[in-house]
């Protein structure tokens, strides 16, 4: 009996979705809690008990990433690989790889210094929108529409201690109606789309920040984007988010690998985590 | 099952169905608590890690 191994650091309702599915589906299921966990470099599969497929569900980015590295080193099937939460975990790689890919996705400059973002800004013209190149749920991730707020939030980001806070990543502003979409890609299919509400005085439309969840149809070139955006990236159990441009059609402008499912559920009819759980199945049956 | 919050000493309600490792928010001073153990005679809470950098999807 294949056994499935979901790895947290904080159990939210997606963590219990999918070990209480698993158990369901008559599969033998654990859950481990990752902050307890220890490897080394002579760590031997056999010893150490992940079962036969671990879904590493982390909220910690780094957390989850390094953890995957280390059951991949010793030979488990990790969902994502790490390669895949290198990939989504960092914007502007992000970015760069959907490009490649020819995905739609929003014109984004990359600086590497404050001077070089200013320069950057002032030439793209308002607005723009500067995010951080690693971080989620909406944090940090400024509208900018005019210059003395660019040089402020410019000069409060030079000044963070953290070295990634001076790599800049300056993306046009999309004009979209108030919402964007969110589609659960899980291998080759997509199990649900939502579109996200930002609530009133909130620009950003994550549901961490109140965004509102509502269904939505999904189209075939929502299907179509969504699908080659997650392939981009490396594949597996994916978030894609797009915003639809008035004049281009849907950009995809972030592809989550942890992603968090119960708004989704909420709305949808879809099983979302039992679809999870089947395509774990044939990850380690391969 | 209830415990008492370890801040501000509020009755915090642990329901049947928490699973090791969901957090808790005490109904009074809001702090987060992690479940670490329950049994029918104890619960065991210990407060949640902040919200770091680098959290969310």
């Amino acid at each position: 009996m294949v056994e499935v191994c979901v790895v947290y650091d904080k159990v939210r309702f997606e963590e219990k979705a999918l070990y209480d599915t698993a158990k369901k589906k008559g599969l033998k299921a654990q859950i481990i809690d990752a902050k307890k966990i220890t490897i080394n470099n002579a760590s031997k599969r056999k010893t150490l008990q992940f079962g036969d497929v671990v879904l590493q569900r982390c909220i910690s980015h780094f957390r989850g990433l390094y953890l995957s590295a280390c059951l991949e080193f010793m030979g488990f099937m990790v969902i994502n690989k790490f390669k895949v939460g290198e990939t989504c975990g960092n914007k502007l790689i992000t970015s760069l790889t959907l490009a490649k890919s020819n995905v739609p996705t929003p014109k984004t400059h990359f600086a590497f210094s404050a001077e070089s973002a200013i320069e950057v800004i002032n030439t793209t013209g308002f607005p723009v929108v500067l995010k951080p190149i690693i971080g989620s749920w909406g944090r940090g991730v400024f509208p900018i529409r005019d210059e003395e707020v660019a040089n402020m939030i410019i000069e409060m980001r030079k000044e963070n201690d953290n070295p990634l806070s001076r790599i800049y990543y300056v993306q046009e502003m999309i004009k979209r109606p108030p919402r964007d979409l969110r589609c659960i890609v899980v291998g080759d299919k997509i199990v649900a789309a939502i579109y996200r509400y930002s609530v009133e005085n909130e620009w950003r439309t994550n549901v961490s920040r109140g965004g509102k969840a509502e269904l939505a149809p999904i189209t075939n070139e929502l299907e179509d984007i969504a699908l080659r955006a997650a392939k981009s990236v490396g594949g597996g159990i994916l978030g894609v988010d797009l915003m639809e441009d008035e004049k281009r059609g849907l950009l995809v402008h972030e592809v989550n690998n942890t992603v968090e499912f119960r708004g989704a559920s909420n709305v949808s009819e879809s099983d979302i985590a039992g679809a999870m759980i089947d395509y774990a199945l044939t990850i380690a049956k391969k | 099952m209830k415990t008492q919050c370890q801040e501000c000493g509020a009755e915090i309600n642990v329901l049947d169905d928490m699973m090791i490792g969901e957090i808790l928010t005490c109904p009074d001073c809001g702090g987060d608590f992690e479940l670490v153990s329950k049994s029918e005679a104890k619960v065991e809470l210990k407060p949640a890690e902040t919200v770091g950098e680098d959290w969310g999807q």
